[in-house]
């Protein structure tokens, strides 16, 4: 942090007449943590950093070491422009580290810094842009199935204006933030919505990503409805992905273009996707953290259900979008696994050390997928992935591909977490077992 | 003192010392040269002697441009800012000031002419004092407040990151002008930046988010060079 960067937050707080300063960071799970302080505590907080509790964090510590740190990072500093003039409020994304200082090896975003560093050593910048699908819905009170608030689907031009007005002014104000959206569009679902993010750096995006889901909702919320990214809420409806565009950049050169081959891809780009297949099914617990992920991976939903690659095939795991001859620079891979309710920290950094396996030990890719996948029969010679969270979780026990990309602190209570999360699962009895059972047996 | 009892500035300091002609030409404009040997104690003596510190004169012509534009861009972020910076440069390094206008307000040639110096400083005092007040920088509907980093257009206030300012600030300081990638990232980002020259897109594209659609072309792409303001 530099002393101009310091001095203009400090003048921009006076000047914009800031009320609350939002420390921002995230749990290991992904989920949005924050606390506020006021302006007089700032300047503390930026030479110091703020001390709190971490073991009331899920994932941060152990009892032994409760205290950690929260490190603001000026670089993130920016105004939430729904807040009122004169009761303005910002925020400031903090890296978390131990009371010595050093990076804390709980911190998400050190651990994504981490690997980009390890890439960024190699000569590689990865750029990033996700496609962040979710759902707005009357309510999200149970009991009973949550109602979708349109009846839209696919591209729909909304005639039901009170939907597209809430998800303009979110575009508008994510664009006020310095959030650039590529396209916004009524999904395939009633009451689902897609945003594009415009790519930027992995680390800025996977911030940009916490941003959105913070602002969807928070905007949602003031209109009367609710936004939800649950990869799965609705039974035989497609599920909220994050489609996640991926290129490398050598220099000012994307590494993944190669102009003279036929799908237009280098050979760095050929062994990323070879990474990025043959740790799939490692990587899965990450991109896929949660037991109703599995209900989103299943045929017929527009998810992937098979380790597979191919060139423009939305079936596909790994898409390779077609790019216009004139348009070289957006060569990317597209991995579709992920979904909106993942930790994206750790999702990139999990697809980036996926990717560079492949590149650092110059694996082969398999033949490209052909057909629709989607179709059940066409897939039966393919690897799955995982199909439940107890299945991606002891698939990720034995990766060392994890380990050493999250670090052993992160991964073992990732592990403790998830395989309580699927036992309280398995003791449930769900809707399904006593609309089905109950009057049967 | 003054006539009308207020102290004047009285000091000049030189980064990173004085020599005869340096000494000579602040006595001749009624100052004291003071030597400061870097960039720390330079910016530690305008802080602590503001008051008396008349301006400061960073020598070029032995560390080289760019670690003397490292020193100017130190004073110039001071709470509060500094000038007048005079610096002194070989005529070879002539074309290196180019589009760093805003980190020097004047520049002599050496072998520094003392006559010469103590004008400019005499000249440079002058027009401080006729322009007192807060820096603005306007551009159209464009406003900069340097003093405040307060950036705003058509009256609206724009929040911007401290990248995005900076980037904003040098746009606006530099109109008309077309700038390669590689000059944003140079002068804006110095040398401590990640991932090439798509950085500088990615922040003209969320800059441009901010001004909004209306005005998001104040900021052209030129295709396949870089950019253009204005």
């Amino acid at each position: 942090m530099s002393e101009q960067q310091a001095a203009y937050v400090l003048r921009v707080v006076e000047e914009r007449r800031i009320r609350f300063v939002q420390l921002w960071f995230t749990d290991v799970l992904g989920r949005h943590k924050a606390f506020h302080i006021t302006p007089p505590e700032l300047e503390d907080a930026l030479d110091e950093g703020m001390t709190f509790d971490g073991s009331a964090i899920d994932g941060f510590s152990r009892v032994q070491e409760a205290d950690v740190l929260a490190k603001p990072d000026l670089d993130t500093f920016q105004l939430l422009p729904w807040h009122p003039d004169g009761e303005g409020v910002a925020r400031v994304f903090c890296d978390i580290a131990t009371v010595d200082g050093a990076p804390f090896e709980g911190c998400p975003r050190h651990r994504l810094r981490r690997v980009l560093d390890g890439a960024h050593d190699e000569g590689y910048t990865m750029f990033v842009a996700p496609e962040v699908e979710y759902f707005y819905f009357d309510s999200l009170e149970p009991p009973g199935p949550p109602r979708p608030v349109d009846r839209g689907s696919y591209f729909d031009l909304g005639t039901d204006d009170g939907i597209g007005a809430v998800r303009r002014h979110t575009v508008r104000t994510l664009e006020e933030m310095g959030i650039p959206v590529e396209h916004a569009q009524h999904e395939d679902g009633p009451g689902q919505h897609e945003l594009d993010l415009r790519y930027t750096d992995a680390l800025t995006m996977a911030d940009t990503v916490m941003t959105v889901r913070h602002v969807v909702k928070e905007l949602a919320r003031t209109a009367g409805i609710a936004a939800s990214f649950m990869p799965k809420p609705l039974a035989g409806v497609q599920g909220s992905g994050m489609h996640t565009h991926v290129s490398l950049w050598r220099d000012e050169v994307n590494a993944f273009c190669d102009a003279d081959d036929a799908y237009g891809l280098s050979p760095l780009a050929y062994r990323f996707i070879a990474g990025l297949l043959a740790h799939a099914k490692e990587i899965t617990a990450v991109t896929n953290q949660w037991v109703n992920s599995y209900k989103r991976l299943v045929p017929g939903h527009e998810a992937p259900v098979h380790v597979s690659w191919a060139r423009n095939n939305r079936s596909a795991l790994v898409r390779v979008p077609t790019v216009k001859p004139s348009k070289t620079d957006s060569t990317r891979v597209e991995y579709r696994a992920p979904d909106s309710a993942a930790n994206p920290y750790l999702c990139f950094a999990v697809i980036l050390a996926a990717g560079m396996a492949g590149v650092r030990g110059g694996y082969e890719l398999p033949d490209e997928a052909t057909g629709n996948l989607f179709d059940r029969a066409q897939g039966k010679d393919l690897e799955r992935l995982p199909s439940s969270l107890k299945e991606a979780t002891d698939t990720m026990a034995g990766s060392a591909l994890l380990h050493d990309t999250l670090g052993d602190h992160l991964v073992e209570w990732f592990l403790r977490n998830k395989r309580a999360e699927w036992a309280d699962y398995a003791e449930s009895v769900t809707p399904f077992e006593l609309d089905r059972y109950l009057p049967l047996l | 003192m003054t006539d009308d009892g207020a102290v004047r500035p009285a000091e000049l300091v030189c980064v990173p010392a004085v020599d005869g002609a340096l000494a000579d030409g602040a006595r001749r404009a009624g100052l004291r040269a003071c030597p400061e040997p870097d960039t720390k104690t330079a910016a530690t003596a305008v802080v602590e002697r503001r008051g008396e510190v008349a301006a400061v004169v960073v020598d070029a012509t032995g560390r080289g441009v760019l670690d003397a534009m490292a020193t100017c861009k130190v004073l110039r972020r001071l709470e509060g800012g500094f000038e007048p910076i005079v610096v002194v440069v070989t005529p070879a390094q002539l074309t290196e000031l180019a589009l760093r206008d805003e980190l020097y307000d004047d520049f002599v040639l050496a072998p520094v002419d003392a006559e010469e110096l103590a004008a400019r400083l005499r000249h440079l005092a002058a027009l401080r004092r006729s322009t007192l007040g807060a820096e603005v920088v306007a551009h159209g509907e464009l406003t900069i407040n340097l003093e405040t980093y307060q950036a705003a257009v058509a009256g609206r206030a724009l929040d911007l990151t401290y990248m995005e300012y900076e980037l904003l600030r040098f746009f606006a300081a530099n109109p008309g002008r077309v700038l390669t990638r590689e000059t944003l990232l140079s002068r804006v980002w110095g040398y401590e930046y990640y991932g090439g020259a798509r950085t500088v897109d990615v922040h003209v594209r969320r800059l441009r988010a901010k001004l909004g659609e209306e005005h998001a072309h104040l900021i052209h792409t030129v295709r396949s060079v870089g950019y253009r303001f204005g």
